[in-house]
């Protein structure tokens, strides 16, 4: 098999065994980046030298028997890190020109474990947005279909996976943004339990919710990132201090006896006919593997996307204040006075969605509105966390559709934020409530791929993991290419 | 002014710098007086990404000042974000505590000025972080940040508005500054900013119940000007009144040049700070362990201090204020009363009186005292054993600030041993006799007030090396003779 085809996993074992090098590994998926990333605008900077360094650097190790658990493995950075020395845009104008002075913990702990990064993928600006279409940079393109989103914020990294750029990429889920673009472009995504994973050095969207994860080919292979990326971090007051299981050894023991909870609102008119279908047979194989399905109530998730649209916007519109023109980032020029350098720095240098995001955060934090939208919003979200935590007493994961359907056409949404909003219906109730979920290809609707999501019951990624697992020892979806990606 | 019928409401809100080593939120140096912008790492100055970790010290601190003016201390509070564009608030937010502050319901005690005791409510003190500065001169049509300052943790105290006076704010703010610096959670150094306060400033007729509408005092770091722009803003809103006119509730400030204050911003200006929980930091958990721990390294506060030293060393009530309004000053005294071997109320004399006039001249604090505690007491052990007068203990004493050498030393080189040998002194009074016959005559025709100009004579010629009582008594013996 063709390097660029293989797994994390199996490129594991092709370094280890002596197939080939982490230099010729790194070169051939540089070689495929130059030529076929023009398709997709996947990237936002590719940093060949850097990943030849790296890549060196783990070779020597290796030869003389050391090396991380990652050794010259390649990987792809979504945006939002921060990597030292390394231009780190958040897909916005307003950093066009930011070359980070510091690495995130994600990307440190990556790379102290001998991955070596190719790139920064495309993502929505401030990873606001469903679809990709906010970025600076562009809209990046689903490998399955050109005309298509590959879904958002972390279109860049879905895209460069499924089109096998890299076997895995980082991304971050504020409100769906690892799973639904997993899910619109048929790879894995997973976003663990809010504080498994440190922020430092993520670039913040909405603190309470923002999480980081991977999107990869395999379930093994998330496991095998999750365990490096995952830990207290000293840095980050919300990261939590419990010990991270063995997520590798973990995924191998069968899911006999797995309670699999089905939320019935799920199936409801919202989810596309077709769609509903894919995900209720891999359900039938989650069963068929010895699971059993109860059938469970989350009365307040439908209000998970209008709480989540006070929440997120009320933490960016202050997260993003930091952005004024004065100590770094896009600055407008010839500013009249302090005002005018405020207001044309951050008139020019944000996007539409993202200013959206911040007049609609500023509104419900105002004097007079902050009981009747924030506080109100909080409340609804405590309610939705009890029905989950309810759920979870009876059930081990809660399965069902990641996305409403597949992958829509760039352009389709783009003037109708409620529709795109809605995208992200079945995934924000995880956000809102801390628990860790994931996406994996369970099909194809007209040729466009199908994600099944998995939720969990807090710091049980293990269970997510294994139950994904197992499904993908029964199941090939993940293991489909897009053709013009062979 | 006419104050007259008219009652004056003030509360303050002291904003005090902690003394910890590092910033509230990251690990930068808080030292004062740095370059520009050395002592601003990438948390202080919001780069992308970073993360506030907050430095346990500062609750240490607060929970400190909480048992100091028996405040409840928070089980549980709540870190909010203050949400302002300033060029000198880097996040564009300033992380402070809202709802659910760490000290609650506190008092003060301060003497009014009918001399009683009075207490003073404190609200709450919360704790958050400072911003930086602007510097606008030298940078011609730019201005200049520096960050320095940024992240240092404040403890804001905020006081009922309870104190009817600009004396009594001055006296409840000085009661706290000694109050924090004998708990060593701040240095209270107010040229450097590190204390400082805003005074909400209200008037109301004489039995009314109703407040007035008040008006915001900020940024008044001296004692002298809180008392005088106390004073300016209460003449001002009783003029307004009194010609008709209403307060505007605004934020005033003060101008010490001008000697005026002068608005800054009204309410309808005011921001509208969007305050909301922070989401990158958890809630301060406290538990009752915690607050016992603290307890047992509370030192002796000055009210307690000062009785001690009234009912331990017979000092008069009003020196022992004095002497324990510093813990340096009051710890420097019990070591000098320590090493005497005379009455406790001379070494609170020489500490009080010649030391602290000596240390204000110079611009010392007691901690750089040219003279040491033992040295001190050396010198009030040879007045007290008649080795010295008081006088020439006061010229004994300045050569010591010189750096001359010890009480003995200078003593001996000098040769100021008092003189108490009868027959030398007898020596000198026949000169002195004999050399002033006319005003002799006079006191023995019964001016008896000519006494001292027998004994200044002799002083005189002694130096001032005589012992004066023995002089005295020579003299009338040989005067009568």
């Amino acid at each position: 098999m063709e390097m660029h085809a293989q797994t994390l996993t199996e490129l594991a074992a092709g370094l280890e065994k002596g197939d080939f090098t982490s230099l010729e590994l790194t070169q051939a998926l540089l070689d495929r980046i130059a030529a076929h990333n023009d398709k997709l605008n996947a990237f936002i900077t590719v940093t060949a030298d850097e990943a030849l360094a790296a890549a060196t650097r783990a070779d020597t190790a290796r030869s003389k028997g050391g090396g991380g658990v990652l050794n010259g493995l390649p990987i792809i950075h979504k945006d939002i890190f921060c990597t030292r020395g390394i231009k780190t845009t958040c897909g916005s104008k307003m950093l066009d020109n930011f070359i980070s002075p510091y690495d995130a913990t994600v990307v440190e702990r990556l790379a102290d474990a001998g991955a070596v990064v190719l790139g920064k993928a495309n993502m929505d600006e401030f990873a606001m947005g469903s679809s990709n279409e906010t970025s600076y940079f562009g809209p990046v393109r689903n490998p399955w279909n050109l005309e298509c989103s590959p879904g958002g914020s972390s279109g860049g990294s879905s895209a460069s996976v499924a089109a096998r750029f890299a076997p895995a990429a980082t991304g971050t889920d504020t409100g769906g943004s690892i799973r639904q673009p997993a899910a619109l472009t048929g790879t894995v995504g997973i976003k663990p339990t809010y504080g498994r994973v440190s922020r430092y050095g993520m670039i913040a969207f909405a603190s309470s919710l923002d999480q980081a994860g991977v999107i990869t080919r395999s379930s093994e292979d998330a496991a095998r990132l999750l365990g490096v990326m995952a830990g207290f971090d000293e840095r980050d007051s919300t990261s939590i201090d419990q010990p991270v299981p063995d997520y590798l050894a973990g995924i191998a023991h069968s899911i006999k006896g797995l309670r699999v909870g089905i939320v019935r609102e799920h199936f409801d008119a919202g989810l596309e006919e077709e769609t509903g279908k894919k995900v209720k047979e891999a359900i039938a194989v989650l069963k068929a593997l010895g699971a059993t399905t109860v059938e469970v109530s989350l009365p307040n998730l439908n209000l998970s996307v209008p709480t989540y649209y006070v929440v997120a916007p009320a933490e960016c519109s202050s997260n993003l204040s930091r952005f004024d023109g004065v100590r770094f980032g896009y600055r407008a020029e010839n500013a009249e006075d302090l005002l005018d350098l405020y207001c044309r720095s951050r008139g020019e240098g944000f996007g539409d969605e993202v200013k959206r995001r911040i007049m609609t955060g500023t509104y419900v934090l105002s004097a007079g509105y902050y009981d009747a939208y924030y506080l109100k919003a909080q409340r609804v979200r405590k309610l939705i966390a009890d029905d989950f935590r309810k759920a979870f007493a009876e059930v081990d994961v809660i399965a069902g559709p990641t996305a409403p359907s597949p992958a829509f056409k760039l352009g389709d949404k783009v003037d109708d934020p409620i529709q795109m909003y809605l995208n992200d219906i079945y995934t924000i109730g995880a956000n809102l409530a801390g628990l860790p979920a994931m996406s994996v290809p369970c099909g194809f609707v007209d040729k466009l791929p199908v994600g099944l999501h998995l939720v969990g019951a807090h710091f049980d990624e293990e269970t997510l993991l294994r139950c994904a697992h197992q499904y993908q020892q029964e199941t090939d979806w993940h293991t489909a290419c897009p053709e013009a990606f062979k | 002014m006419s104050v007259a019928g008219w009652e004056v409401v003030i509360g303050l809100e002291i904003h005090t710098q902690l003394a910890t080593k590092s910033k509230i939120f990251s690990g930068s140096s808080t030292a004062y007086g740095s370059e520009p912008n050395t002592q601003a790492n990438l948390v202080d100055l919001g780069y992308p990404g970073v993360l506030p970790v907050l430095n346990k010290e500062v609750v240490r601190m607060a929970t400190m000042f909480a048992l100091a003016v028996n405040a409840t201390v928070a089980r549980r509070s709540v870190f909010a974000r203050k949400n302002y564009f300033y060029p000198d608030l880097p996040k564009g937010y300033q992380i402070s505590q809202l709802e659910l502050p760490i000290v609650e319901h506190g008092e003060m005690f301060i003497t009014d000025a009918d001399g009683n005791e009075k207490r003073i409510g404190i609200t709450r003190a919360h704790l958050e972080e400072d911003a930086g500065k602007s510097i606008h001169e030298g940078l011609a049509e730019f201005s200049g940040i520096d960050l320095n300052r940024a992240g240092t943790p404040l403890l804001e105290i905020v006081s009922e508005p309870d104190l009817r006076s600009a004396k009594e704010a001055v006296a409840y703010m000085k009661k706290i500054h000694t109050l924090v610096r004998y708990l060593g959670i701040s240095d209270g150094n107010m040229q450097e900013g590190s204390f400082r306060c805003d005074a909400n400033v209200s008037v109301r007729p004489i039995g009314q119940e109703k407040l007035g509408t008040r008006a915001e005092l900020k940024n008044l770091n001296s004692f002298r000007f809180i008392e005088k722009a106390i004073n300016l803003e209460v003449e001002r809103q009783i003029e307004l009144i009194e010609d008709g006119g209403q307060v505007v509730q605004e934020t005033r400030l003060y101008d010490s040049d001008k000697d005026e204050t002068r608005s800054m911003r009204s309410k309808e200006e005011a921001n509208d700070y969007r305050y909301f929980p922070d989401p990158d930091l958890l809630p301060i958990e406290i538990s009752d362990e915690f607050i016992e721990a603290v307890r047992k390294t509370m030192p002796e506060l000055p009210a307690a201090k000062q009785t001690r030293f009234v009912d331990e060393y017979g000092l008069k009530v009003d020196d022992a204020g004095i002497l324990t309004s510093s813990r340096p000053l009051a710890d420097y005294f019990e070591l000098v009363a320590a090493a005497s071997d005379s009455t406790a109320q001379l070494a609170a004399n020489w500490v009080i009186g010649d030391l602290a006039g000596a240390l204000n001249r110079d611009g010392l604090d007691i901690g750089d005292s040219k003279i040491s505690a033992a040295e001190l007491a050396g010198l009030v052990n040879r007045i007290h054993d008649n080795t010295i007068s008081g006088k020439i203990a006061k010229q004994v004493f300045e050569a010591m600030w010189d750096g001359q050498g010890s009480a003995a030393e200078i003593i001996e080189a000098k040769g100021l041993t008092q003189i108490t040998d009868n027959s030398a002194l007898e020596f000198v009074v026949d000169k002195v006799i004999a050399e002033n016959p006319g005003q002799v005559a006079e006191y023995r025709a019964g001016k008896d007030k000519l006494i001292g100009f027998f004994v200044g004579k002799v002083m005189q010629e002694t130096k001032g090396q005589a012992n004066p009582g023995q002089v005295n008594q020579i003299l009338i013996d040989k005067l009568k003779a």
